[in-house]
């Protein structure tokens, strides 16, 4: 449940869910932030820029013009979040991954800091049911977890200045994939390519939403598009 | 009819198209973007009786040198900037907040911005400009944006949606550009993480705009910030005017292009009256932090709006 609401800006507020990560959590901020969501849409609620769900956090930006933190906070705090209900189920999505060295460029590391070969890391990455926790970053950037435990890894010591679009990588708990050339510090296990945004599609760019499960499938060089 | 467009002869430094940004689209990782002066932007469009969100040209620091080779436009531009018109009876150097007509063949020279960073280009009806999630504003980073966000190039065609009609001209007169060097903050969502004489400092002593500043982000230089936490967190939502602090404790003001999401704890954010006026601060000028209540800073706002409405009462024909 929310902890507290508080100002982050004069246009802003940060509904906190306290300070652990993970699922049941993050699908109480979910819920709130399709309710409230859905509420802006119909204009129940006015002056809405932008609601951000995060792992343990949501962020609402508001026009003051059209609204204030203390109407805002009002609303949310009303609300019983026990009877907000997932109305949409997330999406079940099977990406194809290519493990292959060049393109898994911290998998030889890996080994040596988890004290595992290549084909352990792969079959644990390949087994875990993977949950959308947010998109953020970047646009279509996934958040996804939680990793088997003997995973969990730090980040590198010093990041990469770019980092090849499509790289599937991991962090802590998390995996990541980079839609974007991009800096990052993220340890790279594979490469996919799946496109995460794309600006053709005018209705939908982004392909995961938070709540989606996700499966990696392990594929030929020759099978990545 | 013929296409009526501007040719580009010179770039300029960080020319895109603008509009207030997108809305509803920041849990996707797309960040709202728009203009970074709002206030420059809106009276651009209201002088040339415009719809309020239409496309402008932001330029910083230089902006571009435009021909117009077929057609006939109005144009204005907004924000401290020197430039010139070239047309048949000759050279006339340009006043900002004022209409102009361009003739086929005219040049229009915009040179730099003066003690400030961004100015705005916009036309009468507008670009023609294809829109992204409701916005035509320009993320060169995501590809997103007209001509695939990409910044406006040598050579470009940029297409002018309708000719101009209007006969007359309008003016605002007496814009001030004001010297402003203290900037309101409130407290952020890990304020208690900085120990509190370095908030002391951060709130006294003063920090250089470095020119590590863009879009995205300004980096400040000054007293570094004491974390007695954590220097990382859970990825959360972020606001433009977040000022947040990695572990090397120099201060990072986010602006309008911010990722979506940051790691990273936020001492505080500028309060959204002082963010037109931040932005046009150019680098190496010394800034200074102020702590205010949300009252003052809500206050504040309405004044805000209020002076954006008394300079549009103030709009007169020439």
């Amino acid at each position: 449940m929310i902890k507290k609401i508080t100002n982050i800006s004069d246009q802003g507020i940060i509904c906190d869910f306290g300070e652990e990560v993970n699922k049941d959590i993050n699908k109480k901020v979910i819920n709130l932030f399709n309710y409230l969501k859905e509420k802006s849409n119909k204009n129940e609620i006015k002056g809405i820029y932008n609601i951000i769900p995060s792992y343990n956090k949501l962020v609402v930006h508001f026009d003051l013009e059209k609204n204030n933190s203390h109407k805002i906070k009002e609303i949310i705090s009303t609300i019983d979040l026990k009877k907000l209900t997932t109305t949409q189920s997330g999406k079940n999505w099977t990406i194809p991954v290519c493990y292959d060295d060049e393109f898994a460029l911290d998998l030889e590391n890996l080994t040596n800091s988890l004290k595992l070969s290549k084909e352990e890391i792969i079959k644990s990455h390949l087994e875990t049911e993977f949950y959308v926790y947010m998109i953020g970053f970047m646009p279509g950037h996934p958040y996804m977890g939680d990793l088997d435990k003997k995973l969990f890894t730090s980040r590198l010591q010093s990041p990469r200045v770019q980092v090849p679009i499509g790289s599937v990588a991991i962090a802590e708990k998390f995996c990541i994939v980079y839609p974007y050339l991009s800096p990052g510090g993220w340890n790279i296990i594979g490469r996919t390519s799946v496109k995460l945004f794309d600006t053709k599609n005018l209705t939908n760019p982004c392909l995961f939403s938070p709540g989606d499960t996700i499966k990696f499938k392990k594929v030929n060089k020759s099978e990545l598009k | 009819m013929e296409q009526s467009y501007f040719e580009v002869l010179r770039p300029g430094i960080n020319s895109t198209f603008q509009d207030r940004g997108r809305f509803g689209v920041q849990y996707m990782g797309l960040a709202p973007g728009g203009a970074m002066d709002y206030q420059s932007f809106l009276l651009s469009n209201v002088l040339l009786n415009n719809q309020k969100n239409t496309g402008t040209i932001e330029f910083a620091y230089q902006g571009p040198l435009l021909k117009l080779i077929k057609g006939k436009t109005k144009i204005t531009i907004t924000g401290n900037v020197f430039f010139k018109i070239y047309s048949q009876k000759g050279e006339v150097i340009g006043e900002t907040y004022r209409t102009y007509d361009l003739n086929e063949g005219d040049q229009l020279d915009i040179l730099a911005t003066r003690s400030s960073v961004y100015g705005y280009l916009s036309i009468e009806g507008g670009f023609k400009l294809d829109k992204f999630c409701g916005s035509v504003s320009s993320q060169p980073r995501a590809f997103i944006g007209p001509n695939h966000g990409k910044k406006i190039e040598l050579k470009d065609k940029i297409l002018i949606l309708k000719n101009s009609s209007t006969k007359e001209n309008k003016i605002i007169r007496n814009i001030k550009f004001e010297e402003k060097k203290i900037f309101s903050v409130l407290p952020g969502p890990q304020f208690h993480y900085f120990s509190t004489a370095s908030k002391k400092e951060f709130f006294s002593t003063p920090y250089l705009i470095t020119k590590q500043t863009d879009r995205m982000g300004m980096r400040v230089l000054g007293k570094s910030l004491e974390n007695l936490v954590n220097s990382n967190i859970p990825s959360e939502g972020i606001i433009k005017g977040a000022i947040q602090v990695p572990g090397d404790g120099n201060p990072i003001i986010l602006l309008s292009d911010h990722p979506t999401t940051g790691g990273y704890p936020k001492v505080g954010s500028i309060i959204s009256s002082d963010y037109d006026d931040l932005i046009q601060q150019n680098s190496n000028k010394e800034i200074f932090f102020q702590l205010v209540t949300l009252e003052a800073a809500e206050q504040q706002f309405a004044l805000y709006i209020e002076k954006i409405k008394r300079k549009i009462a103030n709009i007169e024909k020439i």
